[in-house]
C-alpha cells in the first residue's frame, strides 16, 4: 500500500501504517494499535488545520489583491513583497484586540458559534481526493459515503450562523442570522439536487469513485447540474450576489456585528475558507478531480482547477450587486429547484436509455462514447433552458417606454 | 397549539451606519423584513451655517456654502453669489458667466457620479462601480484644482464673477475630458444599465408618483424621474443657460431605476452644455470690481439655481450692513427627504438602503 502511493501524498492509512511500524520498531506489541490510530488521527487533524489556515491566509491576500485590481487600485502592498504578509499582520492585529462579549449576550452560544462554523468547513477537507485519481487517496480514503458526509457536515453552517446571531443579542445580527437560516436551508435543496445528478452517473457516494467515473468531466456531461450546484454553493457560503447574511451596506456586518478579536478572526477564517472548500468539492464533483495530463502530478491539476474556480467566484464577488432576500428565496425555489429537478430527470432518462442499449461498463458507469452523446444533448437542452429563462423570467429585455411628461409641470417654453 | 407570537422590531439605522450617507438616523419599525414605519431623525451634522452667515461679511460666506453640500461646492457657490448679486445689483461679466456654467456643470457630473457609485454600493456591489465612478470624478476634481487650487471646498466664485480666470491648461484638459466622457458613460451603462441584478433590484422599487413628488416639494433628478419635466435651467434660465441647447431627461414612473437613469442622462446633457459653452466663450474680464465689504441696500431676495440634487435656493435679508440680517437656505437634500416615509413603507430592508441612496442626500446640506 505505502509503496504504491506517491511519495508526496499522505493519507490516513499510510500514516497509520507508518505509526504501526514505528511502534513495533520501538518494541511495543500489536495491542498498541490504538496508539497508532490515535497518532494518525492527530497528525491528519494537525495537517488539515495548518494547511487550510495557511491556504486561507494566502487566499485572503490573493482576494484582496485581485479585488484591488478589479477596482483600479493596488490592494495591500506594504507588508513583504507584494504585501504577501498582510494576512499575518491582520491576524496578529485581531488576536491582540480585546475579545469583548456583550453583557446581554448568551455567552456559551456566543463563544461556541465561531467554532461551530469553522469545524465543519475543516472537516470537509478530509474526504476530498487530492491525489492521483487511480488510487484511493483521499486523506480519509476509506470513507465510502464521502459526499453524504459533506452534505451532512455543511448543514451545520446554518446552525452556527444562527448561534452567532442569536447569541450576540443584537438586532442587526439577528436580522442577518434570520436571513441566513432561511437562505442556507433553502439552498441546501438545489445543492443536494446537483449532487444527486452526479451520483446517478457515478453510481457511488465515495469521492474517489466519483472522480474515477468521470471519463468525461461531469461539467461537460451535465452543465445544468454544474450551474445549479455552483449557484447553490455560492449561496451556501453567502457571497455576492447572495451575501444577505452579512450585507455590509444594509446590516453593518450582519451576524458577526458583535464579534471582535480572536472570535472574529475565527469567523473570518471560516468565511474565507468556504470558497476554497467549495472549489475543492466542485472540482471533485464536476471537473474530474485530479485528472489531467501526465506531465504534472494529479495534485497539481487539482490545485489548478481549484484555483480557476476560486478566481471565478472572486470575479463574481467583485462585480455583481446583491439580490434582495425575497428574490434570493425565489431564485432558490422557483429557478434552481426546478432546474435541478429537470436535470435529474434528464440524466435519469438518459441513464435508463444507456442501460437499455447496453452502454454501461462492468462497474455500472457509462461508456465514454455514450457520455459524449449525453454531453451534446445536455448542452443543447441547457442553453435552450437558459435562453428561455433569461428572456421570459428575467428582466434583461426590460424596455424603458418613452417617458411622457407629467401635466403637473409647465416650464412655459413651448414644451421642448 | 397557538400560533407563534410575533412583534415588530424597531431598529435604529444610523447615525453610524455604512449606507445612510453620513450621520443620518432612521428609526425603522420592521415586521420581519418589511418596513411598517419610518421616522427620520437628523441634526447630527448641524453646524449652524445660517446663523454663522449673519456674523460674516458677504465674501466670507462663500466658504460657508462650500461646506453645505460638500460634494457639489460649485453649485452652492453659484446659488449664493447669484443671490448676493441680485440683492446688491452687481453685474457679472459674460466670460465669468460662461466659466461659472462650465464649472457647475462639471460639478453636476461629479455629484451624479458619486450618487450613481454609492447607489451601486448600496446595492451591494462591493465598491467596484464606486471606484470606477470615482476614477472619472478625480479628473473633474483635477480640473477644479487648476481653476482654484482646491478640490472639494472650492470657494471659486465671488459676488461679481469668479476670483480668477481659468488657466490655459484648464481648457486643454477640459477638451480631453469632454471628448473622453461619453465613452466612459457608455462603459458605465454597459456595466450597470442592463445588469440583470440591478434591474431586478431597482425597477418598480421606491415608487414616487408625480403628484406625490410635486405635493412634497421634491426637486431635481428625483422629481424628473417621476416624469415631471421641471428644470430651473430651462424654466427660469440664469447665467447663460438660455444660450445653450440641452434636453431635460425625465423618467417614467419614478422608481429607483428611473432616478439612476435620469442622472446618467443628465451627465450626457451636461457634457453637451459644456461643449457649447467652450465654443461660445470669449476673452474678457471675469470679475466686476466690488468693494470688499459689500453693503447691499435694505431689502430681501430669493434666488435659486438647479443644483445637482434639486432646487438650491438662498433667501437673504439685508439691513444695509456688511453682513446679511438673515440667510435661509432651501436645501434640496433636506426637502427631498419629505416623501421618504411614503416611499419606504411596505418595502424591505434591502430596498430601504437603495431608495435612500437613490434620493442622493448629503448630510452637510440636510443639517446645514
Amino acid at each position: 500500500m505505502i509503496a504504491s502511493t506517491p511519495a508526496f501524498f499522505i493519507s490516513f492509512d499510510s500514516l497509520k501504517d507508518l505509526f504501526v511500524n514505528l511502534i513495533q520498531s520501538l518494541g511495543f506489541g500489536e495491542s498498541f494499535g490504538w496508539v497508532a490510530f490515535l497518532l494518525a488521527g492527530i497528525s491528519i487533524s494537525f495537517l488539515i488545520i495548518n494547511v487550510m489556515v495557511m491556504a486561507t491566509a494566502f487566499y485572503t491576500w490573493f482576494e484582496r489583491r485581485m479585488i484591488g485590481r478589479f477596482q483600479v487600485r493596488r490592494g495591500p502592498n506594504r507588508n513583504g513583497p507584494f504585501g504577501i504578509f498582510q494576512p499575518f499582520a491582520d491576524v496578529l492585529k485581531l488576536i491582540m484586540k480585546e475579545d469583548t462579549i456583550p453583557d446581554a449576550a448568551d455567552k456559551p452560544v456566543f463563544t461556541l458559534a465561531p467554532i461551530a462554523l469553522l469545524a465543519p468547513t475543516l472537516m470537509i477537507m478530509i474526504v476530498i481526493p487530492f491525489g492521483t485519481y487511480l488510487r484511493d487517496d483521499a486523506l480519509l480514503s476509506n470513507l465510502n459515503i464521502g459526499i453524504l458526509f459533506i452534505v451532512g457536515v455543511t448543514s451545520v453552517n446554518s446552525i452556527a450562523i444562527f448561534m452567532a446571531g442569536w447569541g450576540s443579542r443584537n438586532k442587526y445580527a439577528i436580522l442577518g442570522s434570520m436571513r441566513g437560516a432561511a437562505m442556507l436551508i433553502s439552498y441546501e435543496i438545489p445543492m443536494a439536487l446537483g449532487i444527486t445528478s452526479v451520483l446517478l452517473l457515478s453510481g457511488s457516494l465515495a469521492m474517489t469513485q466519483i472522480v474515477q467515473s468521470q471519463s468525461i468531466w461531469f461539467i461537460l456531461v451535465m452543465p445544468m447540474g454544474f450551474f445549479v450546484f455552483m449557484a447553490a454553493s455560492t449561496a451556501e457560503m453567502s457571497r455576492t450576489p447572495f451575501d444577505q447574511i452579512e450585507a455590509e451596506s444594509e446590516l453593518g456586518s450582519g451576524y458577526n456585528t458583535e464579534y471582535s478579536g480572536i472570535k472574529f478572526a475565527v469567523l473570518f477564517l471560516a468565511e474565507f475558507m468556504a470558497p476554497i472548500v467549495t472549489a475543492a468539492i466542485v472540482t471533485t464533483l464536476f471537473l474530474g478531480g485530479s485528472q489531467g495530463f501526465d506531465f504534472l502530478p494529479g495534485g497539481i491539476w487539482f490545485a489548478i482547477k481549484m484555483f480557476v474556480l476560486i478566481f471565478l467566484l472572486l470575479w463574481v464577488r467583485s462585480t455583481w450587486p446583491r439580490l434582495r432576500i425575497d428574490q434570493i428565496m425565489g431564485f432558490a425555489w422557483k429557478v434552481l429547484f426546478g432546474l435541478g429537478l429537470f436535470n435529474i430527470f434528464l440524466v435519469a432518462v438518459e441513464f435508463m436509455v444507456a442501460v437499455e442499449l447496453g452502454h454501461t461498463k462492468d462497474d455500472g458507469s457509462l461508456t465514454t462514447e455514450y457520455m459524449l452523446i449525453m454531453a451534446a444533448v445536455n448542452w443543447m437542452v441547457t442553453i435552450i433552458a437558459f435562453v428561455i429563462l433569461a428572456n421570459f423570467v428575467g428582466k434583461k429585455k426590460y424596455h424603458r417606454p418613452e417617458p411622457t411628461a407629467s401635466p403637473l409641470a409647465n416650464m412655459g417654453i413651448g414644451g421642448d | 397549539m397557538s400560533t407563534i407570537r410575533t412583534e415588530p422590531v424597531t431598529i435604529n439605522l444610523g447615525p453610524q451606519h455604512p449606507s445612510t450617507h453620513g450621520v443620518f438616523r432612521l428609526r425603522v419599525t420592521f415586521d420581519g423584513e418589511e418596513i411598517i414605519d419610518v421616522e427620520p431623525v437628523f441634526g447630527y451634522l448641524h453646524r449652524g451655517t445660517e446663523k454663522l452667515a449673519e456674523s460674516r461679511n458677504y465674501v466670507q460666506i462663500v466658504t460657508l456654502t462650500d461646506r453645505m453640500d460638500y460634494v457639489a461646492s460649485m453649485s452652492n457657490n453659484l446659488a449664493y453669489v447669484r443671490t448676493v448679486e441680485k440683492l446688491a445689483g452687481i453685474d457679472v461679466p459674460e466670460r465669468a458667466q460662461y466659466i461659472r456654467v462650465i464649472s457647475v456643470e462639471l460639478q453636476r457630473i461629479a455629484s451624479h457620479l458619486m450618487a450613481t457609485g454609492f447607489l451601486l454600493n448600496d446595492l451591494g456591489a462591493l465598491a467596484t462601480p464606486l471606484v470606477y465612478c470615482f476614477r472619472e470624478r478625480e479628473r473633474i476634481l483635477d480640473l477644479f484644482e487648476m481653476l482654484c487650487g482646491a478640490r472639494i471646498t472650492l470657494s471659486y466664485m465671488r459676488p461679481g464673477g469668479v476670483f480668477q480666470d481659468a488657466p490655459d491648461d484648464f481648457w486643454n484638459s477640459l477638451n480631453t475630458l469632454i471628448s473622453d466622457f461619453p465613452n466612459y458613460l457608455d462603459e458605465l451603462e454597459s456595466l450597470i444599465t442592463t445588469n440583470e441584478i440591478v434591474l431586478a433590484r431597482t425597477i418598480g422599487v421606491g415608487l414616487l408618483s408625480d403628484t406625490q413628488a410635486v405635493d412634497s416639494g421634491v426637486t431635481g433628478p428625483v422629481l424628473r424621474a417621476a416624469s415631471v419635466k421641471w428644470d430651473l435651467r430651462k424654466a427660469n434660465p440664469y447665467e447663460v443657460y438660455d444660450r445653450v441647447k440641452f434636453d431635460v431627461p425625465i423618467g417614467n414612473s419614478g422608481d429607483t431605476y428611473d432616478r439612476y437613469y435620469v442622472r446618467l442622462q443628465e451627465m450626457r446633457e451636461s457634457i453637451k452644455i459644456i461643449s457649447q459653452c467652450i465654443e461660445q466663450i470669449e476673452p474678457g474680464p471675469v470679475r466686476t470690481e466690488t468693494p470688499y465689504f459689500i453693503r447691499p441696500p435694505v431689502g430681501e431676495t430669493y434666488s435659486s439655481v438647479e443644483g445637482p440634487k434639486g432646487e438650491l435656493g438662498f433667501y437673504m435679508v439685508s439691513d444695509g450692513g456688511i453682513s446679511p440680517y438673515r440667510c435661509k437656505v432651501r436645501a434640496p437634500s433636506f426637502i427631498n427627504l419629505t416623501p421618504l416615509k411614503d416611499m419606504l413603507t411596505g418595502w424591505k430592508m434591502g430596498d430601504l438602503i437603495i431608495i435612500l441612496g437613490s434620493i442622493d442626500i448629503v448630510l452637510g446640506e440636510v443639517d446645514r
